[in-house]
């Protein structure tokens, strides 16, 4: 069972992707809804895949993104950034500090379920 | 995802941001005519746009989205500095909020919306956008800044970043850590002391954190005060405030070309944050000053979006409700279901006499169907009922102020639970013996501030108001950490109003003694207060408890404190109750209050100290016997039966019944005026047969057990 981090701050959004990731054979999906709900759970559960938004309101998902890169217990666990096209320097910016992959809402839940199949694969 | 599969998460969610959009922006067109727009203000449109676009375009909803988009852009341009806040542009921004609701509404009921409509808004949006942009230079070359930093900053945060440097402020460093479980109430105090004195512009986690269980955050504050200053307003030693140093030259430069840059009109002392200080009192005061305006906009933008024959309407209803309203409708339920009862009993009877065939099946089927019916009529009553205790604690800690003030106390009302739901009844009935319960704190609990200092305590008191849920109960606390009960005092004055006989004082354990505080006639001062109307006694407040079948329970520790538990069911409309027969009598007993049943040997039955109880896995609980209690006498005890195990608070005992008959739910009637008072007698209720039986107040039945415990009778004597 892949253990999966939803990190986005709008409920609807949350669902949404939840509900997708939850379809995909072998993934439990734990959803949070801000930076600050994600840093706390990171040591007390190990993830196979984490899943963020960029704009949040607490910290954002670059901070969050340059946070678990930066230490050694969650170097190696596979980040997906989730954001709209109009930041398109963010999205360089993800990349840049180490993100597996960058999906641009709208996506269809056949690209979420693509994307994610494809980073547990990185893992396993 | 098809608009076809339109969530109701996605109506709220969207509803809510429009909402919010719409307060923003009424909040913005009062600040922007007063001189400035805050940051903050102009960042929360962004998010809330951005939100907006992002579920949109996910729910399928183009022509949202698109807008949205549209919006996006201008509010993008405006908290990067590239477009001007006027009230131009405002209005435009107020055309879409408008034009949200109407496709929102659409959406509910199906329609996509037509984007034709929405395109002169959309054009208008653009014309907007592409308002003049301001030449920027590039300040972060003035400042020592890691590339550690820079990168993992938004270009919003990064926007900001740059606005104060090129106002000349200077950048610091916040480095601290926390625990991990309660960071964010850390960050928060820290936001507080930075309130006025800076902006925060980041918050980065460190991936160095000291030790496992905490966690290190450097923040990136703009001020204008020098880092020891900082230091001394945020006044906490585990902070550790670094500057970010300029590099001379180039400052030099800064500062000549820094004033061009502003708007004329501005000081440089009016920095950002500070304005975003001030701008809860205006926000208070802006839907009120701008209504006039705001409807304007709204008539404006009704001529355009009105073709397609659609209200600007809420998606997400609420209505306010007279409590009395739902009582009305849940005594209707009680009435209804004895009509349905009624109606079985007339379908049984053309059962049995013209046989099971034509109208008696019809009215059979019917009556069923009326019944599964009825039932979610009174869930869906029930549901209406229940509102959070946090309106009602709200209320408390204005009270307790004000009396903590009277009294000469400085005390401190501390909330938790406050999202706890109950029945709104009871909630309303919980208002007075609370406010008993926090006066009786705050008077003979917290001490005078001197002598609290005296006892090595901070001279400010700590009243807590708690609430839990506990399945079919709510636990509402109230504590302080004030002196407590004196045990020998309290015993010394029971003693002297005759509460307790001299003999029996020595004897009594702790918890009885706390027991006699509850006692009617133990109140030292018999006056009417502001706030209750009433001679302030616990006896008081344990009486009005009771009427909502719950208990009292107290426990304190000298010089310590004193800690109150009420422990309440969650409604009273209509309850679930266990049918029991003694006597060939029937009984109804609120499960609210049963913990289990078991079956007893009579043999099993053990007398200590003159009282019968049964051992419970391990422990002694007191037994009552229906029989002598109601004095049904007849038929002797069986060999075999039943003991139904109550509870309340931390008292226990088993009634003893011949039979567990089942389990139904009941709607309490009152016995009338007459009955009203008979002891260990809640009410009766119809059970499906058109009988009615009695319903037993176990809450009355333990108390009074308790009573007879802790006095041995004398108590019996003062009632």
């Amino acid at each position: 069972m892949y253990k999966i981090l939803v990190v986005e701050d709008s409920s609807a959004m949350r669902g949404l992707i939840g509900s997708i990731v939850d379809r995909v054979e072998d993934c439990e999906v734990t959803e949070v809804s801000s930076g600050f709900e994600a840093l706390r759970l990171l040591p007390r559960e190990s993830f196979a895949l984490i899943i963020t938004d960029i704009n949040m309101p607490d910290i954002n998902g670059l901070e969050l993104l340059s946070f678990v890169r930066k230490n050694p217990s969650y170097l190696t666990t596979p980040v997906l950034i989730v954001s709209t096209e109009s930041s398109e320097r963010d999205r360089a910016k993800g990349m840049a500090l180490g993100a597996n992959a960058y999906l641009t809402k709208p996506f269809t839940p056949e690209e979420l379920q693509a994307a994610v199949k494809k980073l547990l694969a990185i893992t396993a | 995802m098809s608009p076809a599969n339109a969530s109701p998460e996605f109506l709220s969610e969207a509803q809510e941001i429009v909402d919010a959009l719409n307060r923003d922006l009424i909040a913005a067109e009062t600040e922007a005519r007063a001189g400035e727009v805050p940051p903050d203000r102009v960042n929360n449109l962004f998010r809330s746009a951005h939100s907006l676009k992002g579920i949109s375009s996910m729910f399928g909803y183009d022509t949202i989205s698109h807008l949205a988009h549209g919006l996006e852009s201008v509010l993008d341009g405006m908290r990067l500095g590239r477009v001007h806040v006027d009230p131009v542009s405002l209005d435009v921004l107020f055309g879409c909020v408008e034009r949200f609701s109407v496709l929102i509404a659409g959406a509910a009921e199906g329609a996509p919306g037509d984007e034709a409509l929405s395109a002169p808004l959309i054009a208008k949006l653009e014309q907007v956008a592409r308002g003049e942009s301001v030449a920027v230079s590039d300040p972060l070359q003035l400042v020592n800044i890691g590339e550690d930093v820079l990168s993992v900053l938004t270009e919003y945060e990064e926007h900001r970043l740059k606005e104060n440097i090129r106002r000349g402020r200077n950048l610091h460093i916040l480095r601290t850590s926390f625990d991990l479980s309660n960071f964010d109430l850390g960050l928060a105090e820290l936001d507080a002391a930075l309130k006025g004195v800076g902006e925060v512009i980041t918050k980065l986690p460190s991936a160095k954190a000291a030790q496992a269980g905490s966690i290190s955050f450097d923040i990136i504050v703009g001020a204008d005060c020098t880092s020891s200053e900082l230091a001394k307003t945020v006044g906490d030693d585990r902070v550790e405030v670094l500057s970010i140093q300029r590099r001379a030259m180039v400052a030099e430069q800064d500062k000549r070309t820094a004033p061009s840059s502003q708007a004329p009109s501005k000081s440089s002392a009016a920095a950002p944050s500070a304005e975003g200080a001030s701008s809860p009192g205006s926000d208070a005061a802006a839907p009120a000053a701008t209504e006039g305006s705001l409807a304007g906009a709204a008539g404006e933008v009704n001529g355009s979006a009105s073709d397609d024959g659609q209200t600007v309407k809420s998606v997400s209803q609420t209505v306010r409700v007279d409590i009395r309203r739902l009582d009305r409708l849940m005594n209707l339920v009680g009435e209804l279901s004895l009509t349905k009862t009624a109606f079985q009993h007339i379908s049984d009877v053309m059962k049995r006499e013209l046989g099971f065939t034509g109208l008696a099946v019809d009215l059979h089927k019917e009556s069923r169907n009326f019944e599964r019916r009825l039932a979610e009529l009174q869930a869906g009553i029930m549901e209406v009922r229940m509102v959070p205790l946090a309106n009602l604690f709200e209320r408390m800690v204005r009270v307790g102020r004000k009396i903590g003030r009277e009294l000469g106390r400085q005390v401190r009302i501390d909330v938790s639970g406050e999202n706890t739901e109950l029945d709104k009844l009871i909630v309303e009935d919980l208002a007075d013996p609370l406010m008993h319960l926090i006066r009786n704190a705050i008077d003979h609990g917290i001490e005078p501030p001197d002598e609290r200092v005296a006892h090595g305590k901070s001279s400010e008191g700590v009243v807590r108001l708690a609430a839990e849920a506990q399945g079919n109960h709510v636990v509402v606390e109230v504590s302080d950490d004030g002196r407590g009960v004196d045990v020998k005092k309290t015993l010394a004055l029971a003693v002297k109003k005759g509460l307790v006989s001299p003999e029996r004082a020595p004897e009594m354990t702790r918890r009885e003694i706390y027991g006699l505080l509850f006692l009617p006639g133990f109140s030292t001062r018999v006056e009417v207060s502001e706030y209750s109307g009433r001679g302030v006694g616990l006896d008081v407040v344990k009486t009005n408890i009771s009427k909502l079948s719950g208990i009292v329970d107290i426990t304190s520790a000298e010089g310590d404190g004193t800690h109150i538990a009420v422990t309440l069911p969650i409604t009273l409309a209509i309850i679930p109750a266990l049918v029991v027969s003694v006597a060939r009598n029937t009984y109804a007993i609120p499960l609210n209050n049963v913990m289990e049943t078991l079956a007893i040997d009579a043999g099993a039955v053990r007398t200590i100290e003159r009282r019968e109880v049964i051992s419970v896995r391990g422990g002694t609980v007191p037994l009552v016997d229906l029989r002598q209690i109601f004095r049904l006498g007849g038929e002797k005890r069986p060999a075999m039966l039943y003991g139904v195990v109550a509870g309340v608070g931390q008292s226990r005992m088993a009634l003893l019944v011949d039979e567990l008959v089942g389990q139904q739910d009941i709607v309490i009637k009152s016995l009338g005026r007459r009955l009203r008072r008979v002891p260990g007698i809640a009410g009766a209720t119809e059970l499906g047969n058109q009988q009615t039986i009695l319903v037993i107040d176990m809450v009355e039945l333990i108390n009074e057990m308790a009573d007879v415990t802790a006095a041995a009778g004398v108590i019996g004597a003062a009632r």
